[in-house]
């Protein structure tokens, strides 16, 4: 489903990611561990084009995809979440949600003018959308408060809520357990998992609750300092020496 | 006679709030929906106002047109023709981010004065261009002003539920969207730099079609008129004293600003001879004066952004229950 061949980000100096090749493969959760600055993040917002890579190639869905804008990615399937939650402060959370879903006739100021019957019908369909995917995350009770008094973990919710309002086929998780209580992660956890089975949608996870690694993921990948060091099922990896070498090294490894 | 005096200076004060209203109104597509700080409002105000001069006018020699056409097609021609100035403004300038883009849009803005008042064979030069025709101008003067009134108020109104509805419907939650977090929006699938380009070219239409009001109401315009502090940072005020994200906001701060500004007009006006002449420029310090009461006592404006649940509000949700609950 996704590629990933040599891809390289420099930041002026620094390689961010260095030479990143691996495949993920329909209707898999694919866990992405290492340490801090391993590159995880930078490599997301490399596949979700965020950030144009210095080099290499992706391809999604048999199709190369390497420099296209984050927009545009969306509409061919691809949906990430963010490390910090990136909500629509001043709307609602029903708004945060009903906003998501792709070419609604209401994003036309010439509907809205002329062909207000299709945009109201086209809305009601959303609205109920949301208001299940909000009914689904228990979220319910907070529909019209605006999304920025959303508690940390709430938005979490809300960053995977939005997944949902599309037709994703490849799910970016940036550490949706994060700053999340522990019956929340739980929660989540479920969510995630009901999320692959019934809808088929495929998972990559930057995650660092071990736990929930194990759980969810197979394969699991971790990265190190720009490089993918190994991959495979989750105790392969947790045993691997390499592995822990890149942890345990991760003081010296920040410092220089 | 004193009577018809007030009713005069009344009448005289609401066309121009209503002129403003529809200045605040564009801002508000572009700062209080997009977030686009755009400080060059005059600029798009003189667009508007000579294109609709030059598109009325009777032939002139001496200058481009005039063509002579109805005032209507002056107005229309002076929406498109803003709109088309702010076409590649916007296509260069929103790629900055919003100190920036209030930098490059006040540039322009000087530019367009500049043009206007040096390209004689466009525009008349300094001497501007005067006999622009007045819808029901040639009655009594103060019918002639009731008449200009309505129809003011009429395009006013016009403009206000058109602008209402795009804010209500799914393209202004996008917007606000956008504003509120430009990185996420781009995640979800929106095409943020057309969109920003939309609402620019929006508010531009509106503060064009606003210059074109004035110069009819005027009867001539001249470069003068294109003065930033009174065709520029007037209407920011106005847009953040009413609360921006709020139509009726602008429009209340329209009237609110306007009023304060016309009024302290009239108290410097009757001040002796050799205080006036200074005293004029104390407004401008009232003015700056006000802005930053606002900002520091009431940053939201007198009507803030109203919270928006879904396409009906809320209110309606509530009511008749529409929460699966």
């Amino acid at each position: 489903m996704l590629e990933l061949d040599q891809l390289v980000m420099d930041f002026g100096q620094f390689r961010a990611v260095n030479g990143c090749s691996f495949r993920v493969d329909k209707g898999s959760i694919t866990g992405l561990i290492g340490p801090n600055g391993a590159g995880k993040t930078t490599l997301f917002n490399l596949i979700a084009g965020a950030f144009h890579p210095t080099g290499g190639r992706i391809r999604f869905l048999g199709e190369d995809v390497t420099g296209l804008a984050s927009h545009q990615l969306f509409h061919k399937g691809l949906v990430r979440t963010f490390q910090i939650p990136h909500e629509f402060h001043k709307l609602t959370t029903l708004e945060n949600l009903m906003m998501v879903p792709p070419s609604q006739p209401g994003e036309s100021l010439f509907s809205n003018w002329f062909a207000w019957g299709r945009v109201s019908a086209a809305e009601r369909d959303v609205e109920r959308q949301a208001y299940e995917t909000l009914e689904f995350l228990e979220l319910t009770h907070v529909a019209h408060d605006p999304a920025g008094n959303l508690s940390g973990g709430q938005k979490k919710l809300l960053e995977l809520g939005r997944t949902m309002m599309t037709d994703a086929k490849l799910v970016l998780l940036d550490e949706p357990a994060a700053g999340v209580n522990r019956t929340l992660l739980r929660k989540l956890e479920t969510k995630i998992a009901i999320l692959n089975k019934e809808r088929g949608y495929t998972f990559i996870l930057i995650e660092h609750d071990m736990e929930m690694i194990e759980k969810l993921c197979a394969p699991v990948i971790c990265m190190a300092e720009g490089r993918v060091l190994i991959q495979g099922d989750f105790e392969t990896v947790r045993s691997d020496p390499q592995v822990l070498e890149a942890y345990l090294g991760e003081t010296t490894g920040a410092a220089a | 006679m004193e009577f018809l005096g007030l009713v005069n200076y009344a009448l005289f004060t609401a066309i121009f709030i209503a002129i403003y209203a529809l200045l605040a109104l564009g801002l508000n597509i572009q700062w209080g929906f997009a977030g686009l700080f755009n400080a060059g409002i005059a600029g798009f105000f003189a667009v508007g106002a000579y294109t609709s001069a030059i598109l009325t006018t009777p032939v002139d020699d001496g200058r481009l047109g005039g063509f002579d056409l109805p005032f209507v097609f002056g107005w229309i021609g002076a929406m498109l023709a803003a709109a088309l100035v702010a076409w590649p403004i916007g296509k260069i300038c929103l790629r900055f981010r919003s100190d920036y883009l209030a930098i490059a849009s006040i540039g322009v803005a000087e530019i367009i004065r500049l043009v206007i008042k040096s390209e004689e064979v466009l525009t008349n030069g300094a001497r501007g261009i005067n006999a622009i025709p007045r819808p029901a101008g040639d009655i009594g003067y103060t019918e002639s002003q009731i008449a200009y009134l309505v129809i003011v108020l009429a395009v006013l109104i016009a403009a206000y539920v058109l602008v209402e509805r795009q804010f209500n419907a799914p393209w202004g939650r996008m917007m606000r969207a956008i504003r509120d977090n430009e990185d996420a929006a781009k995640a979800i699938g929106k095409d943020v730099e057309f969109r920003r380009l939309e609402a620019f070219i929006f508010g531009s239409a509106l503060m064009g079609l606003g210059g074109a009001l004035f110069a009819h109401f005027n009867r001539s315009i001249t470069p003068e008129a294109i003065d930033p502090m009174v065709a520029t940072f007037l209407v920011w005020i106005m847009l953040i004293l009413g609360g921006s994200g709020n139509n009726r906001g602008a429009i209340l701060g329209a009237a609110v600003v306007w009023i304060i500004w016309s009024v302290s007009e009239i108290a410097t006006d009757r001040l002796p001879h050799e205080y006036a002449i200074q005293a004029k420029y104390i407004r401008l310090f009232l003015i700056g004066l006000m802005l930053q009461l606002v900002l520091r006592f009431r940053p939201e404006g007198l009507l803030p952004e109203p919270l928006r649940g879904d396409l009906r509000g809320s209110r309606r949700t509530t009511k008749s229950g529409t929460d699966p609950d």
